[in-house]
């Protein structure tokens, strides 16, 4: 088993077949302490990719590197994104077709988002594509058949933005990158356009704060939806959700699933990027739903963020209603959602752009919903678009979910990992570890032949930074205002990560 | 009598109202003496420049001094690093703790140079007296001793007890509307 801690990153094999596995090789790369700054939410990783051989994984200060998997030397080692623009990398590569495929992060520094493909044996680059800015640059051309009227146009990845706005105008590639083998296409999401001031962007700001699908030899887009255009609260699209072939009210469908921080799972036909089906998972007052004839998102105009004013009672608030990995159950029937419930306050203010620095304009303020429940735990029927169960939790779910069989895991920032029945959400066991969990727990069969669940506890990213040393919570903006909604989070006993596995019978 | 009096309230009153000095532009020379700080090998502690006692340490007691950091602090976005002092990808810069020390010059050694784990250097984006009056005004924000000067209220959310006005780590809640 391979684990990479936060910034400053080390690697750490273990070997499981061993009692205690104990550590094989470690590979510590060299660290630029700068990338730090740079860390909107927090220095983590979402972990290294095993594949022919080798491990991959992506730096916070900008590089890819490949170890061999079995004695951990080094096989290539690549710059590929710039501290100096406000880039880090914080997604897991993606292995397919003998290429590696990264996205970088950096919305909140002006960063403009990209992916590229790099060759898995050299670490060259192939293709770089970007979310905004003219369409070659974006990797448009005539293949690029968007669903909606609205994604129709020449440039509009420059003239969807005030003047120049393009250029420093976010929309990263943080998320998971999905390949599809079926249609022969890769799907990912963008984040939101910055700065977070709506009036300092101006338009549709496109291609932020959507979905595309393009092709794995050349990064040509294929299609793309726009979830949100005009992304008035930061919250993005990062995560493209899950690719399910099934029936779709009596025709068998290739799906992409999406839960997006807004509030609604979304089921697109990944074909084309149609959009059948949107319906809130969690409380939402910032908008009124999705037109599915034109895919357009209905706004509440009280709860629209302008320059100089306050706007308060947003939900859901940053960083969004989602923002780690649902499962879906073993039929593909239910989605299983780790929610935010948490809303916000939204001072939107003027900034500037300075390279390096971050790039916001906003004062922000998150809340508990009027009910004081602050995360969940939904199962969520994708056919019937609602919710068959809800496992009501105190704090935000930070953390991803694993369902398996008839079981579904998932960890909590207070430090529970809980195992939940699929069918009635009723718990069946906890566990209560040092610290908090923000990770994704994943199953494994050891050298044993013995089916393993395992998870990475330790407190970090964008909501376990609250409960820092470095965060005084007087400030009710601190840590992107996740200090006032989280007042109560404990300090883990122990700030280290711990890594638990857990024999299954 | 009555009249002889209220002459003397206005007097005195008049005498109360010496406007606070303010140093509106300095001379070159005090200029660029202002950069000399003689920092400790590590980057941390040692002298403030000798011009900034002559000077009678504007950046520390000068109400205009604070203000003008304060606004300063808005403009080069330190606030989307530290938030309003709270901190975020930055460290808090409210609660007493300094990870390269508590006096003025290690702040603005602080700003000028940048530190590494994060903190970009301003010297190229600042001048000298503006990373001065940062750095006066970093130190108020969550006041470690009594001050006689505050800069400017806020005109935008108040997000924190407001600055030089309770000691640092006091457990105030924040306002939560
Ligand atoms: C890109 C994010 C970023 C920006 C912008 C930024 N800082 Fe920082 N700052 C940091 C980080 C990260 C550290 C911690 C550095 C370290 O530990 O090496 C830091 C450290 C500091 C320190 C030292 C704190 C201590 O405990 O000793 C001061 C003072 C400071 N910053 C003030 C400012 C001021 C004033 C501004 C605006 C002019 C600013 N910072 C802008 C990220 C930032």
């Amino acid at each position: 088993m391979v684990v990479l801690t936060p910034f400053p990153h080390a690697l750490f094999a273990l070997d499981l077949s061993r009692p205690g596995a104990p550590v094989k090789w470690r590979f510590v790369p060299e660290a630029d302490g700068g990338a730090e700054g740079l860390a909107c939410c927090d220095t983590i990783n979402a972990g290294p990719v095993i594949a022919d051989g080798k491990v991959y994984f992506n730096s916070l200060d900008g590089h890819t590197i490949a170890l061999d998997v079995a004695t951990g030397t080094m096989v290539w080692n690549v710059r590929t994104a710039s501290l100096d623009r406000g880039e880090t990398l914080t997604g897991a590569p993606l292995i397919a077709d003998g290429k590696i495929f990264i996205g970088n992060s950096g919305d909140d520094f002006g960063a403009r988002g990209w992916i590229a493909a790099l060759d898995a044996q050299s670490g060259h680059e192939l293709w770089r594509r970007f979310s905004t800015g003219p369409d070659d640059n974006v990797g448009i051309g005539p293949g690029f058949q968007p669903f909606y009227a609205h994604d129709h146009g020449q440039n509009l990845g420059a003239a969807s933005w005030p003047p120049s706005g393009w250029q420093h105008g976010g929309g990263s590639v943080s998320g998971t990158i999905l390949f599809d083998p079926v249609l022969h296409l890769l799907f990912h999401g963008t984040g939101h356009p910055a700065p977070w001031n709506p009036d300092q962007h101006d338009g549709d700001n496109k291609w932020t704060s959507g979905l595309f699908a393009r092709d794995p030899e050349d990064g040509m887009a294929k299609w793309f939806d726009q979830i949100d255009p005009h992304d008035l609260f930061a919250l993005g699209s990062a995560e493209p959700g899950l690719a399910i072939d099934r029936d779709w009210h009596g025709a068998a469908r290739h799906l992409l699933i999406h839960p997006d921080p807004d509030g609604y799972v979304y089921v697109l036909d990944r074909a084309n990027g149609q959009v059948l089906s949107a319906a809130p998972f969690t409380t939402v007052n910032a908008t009124r739903g999705v037109d599915l004839a034109t895919g357009e998102l209905r706004r509440d105009s009280n709860r629209a963020s302008r320059f100089g004013t306050m706007t308060r009672d947003v939900c859901p608030g940053w960083p969004g209603a989602t923002a780690a990995h649902s499962a879906p159950s073993a039929d593909g029937r239910l989605l299983f959602i780790p929610v935010s419930r948490l809303c916000m306050d939204m001072e939107a203010r003027n900034v500037s752009y300075i390279e390096g620095t971050a790039f916001v304009g906003a004062n922000v303020r998150a809340k508990s919903p009027a009910d004081g429940l602050r995360g969940a735990l939904v199962a969520w029927d994708i056919e019937a678009a609602k919710p068959v169960w809800t496992v009501p939790e105190p704090f935000p779910l930070a953390g991803g979910v694993l369902a398996l069989g008839g079981v579904v895991f998932y960890g909590t920032l207070d430090g529970w990992f809980k195992a939940v029945d699929a069918e009635s959400g009723r718990t069946l066991w906890q566990f209560h570890a040092a610290s908090g969990i923000i990770g994704d727990p994943i199953a494994y069969r050891g050298p044993d032949g013995r089916p393993y669940v395992a998870v990475l506890a330790g407190l970090g990213g964008s909501f376990g930074m609250v409960a820092k040393s470095s965060i005084d919570k007087r400030d009710a903006t601190a840590a992107n205002g996740l200090a006032n909604a989280l007042q109560d989070l404990p300090e883990p006993s122990d700030p280290s990560g711990t890594l638990y596995a857990f024999g299954l019978p | 009598m009555t009249r002889r009096l209220l002459i003397l309230a206005g007097l005195l009153a008049l005498a109360a109202c010496k406007r606070e000095q303010r140093e509106v532009r300095l001379d070159p020379p005090a200029l660029d003496a202002l950069d000399q700080v003689a920092l400790m090998p590590n980057g941390i502690g040692g002298a403030p420049p000798d011009v900034l006692p002559a000077l009678g340490r504007p950046y520390e007691t000068n109400a205009y001094q604070l203000s003008q950091g304060k606004r300063l602090y808005g403009w080069f976005n330190c606030t989307g690093c530290h938030a309003n002092g709270g901190g975020n990808v930055g460290p808090a810069l409210m609660e007493g703790w300094w990870r390269y020390g508590p006096d003025v010059q290690s702040i603005f050694a602080s700003i000028r140079d940048g530190r590494p784990h994060g903190m970009p250097a301003f010297k190229d984006k600042l001048t000298t007296e503006q990373i001065w009056q940062l750095a006066g005004y970093v130190q108020t924000i969550g006041t470690y001793a009594a001050k006689t000067a505050a800069p400017t209220r806020n005109d935008e959310m108040q997000s924190r007890p407001s600055e030089s006005r309770g000691p640092a780590g006091a457990d105030i809640a924040p306002p939560s509307r």
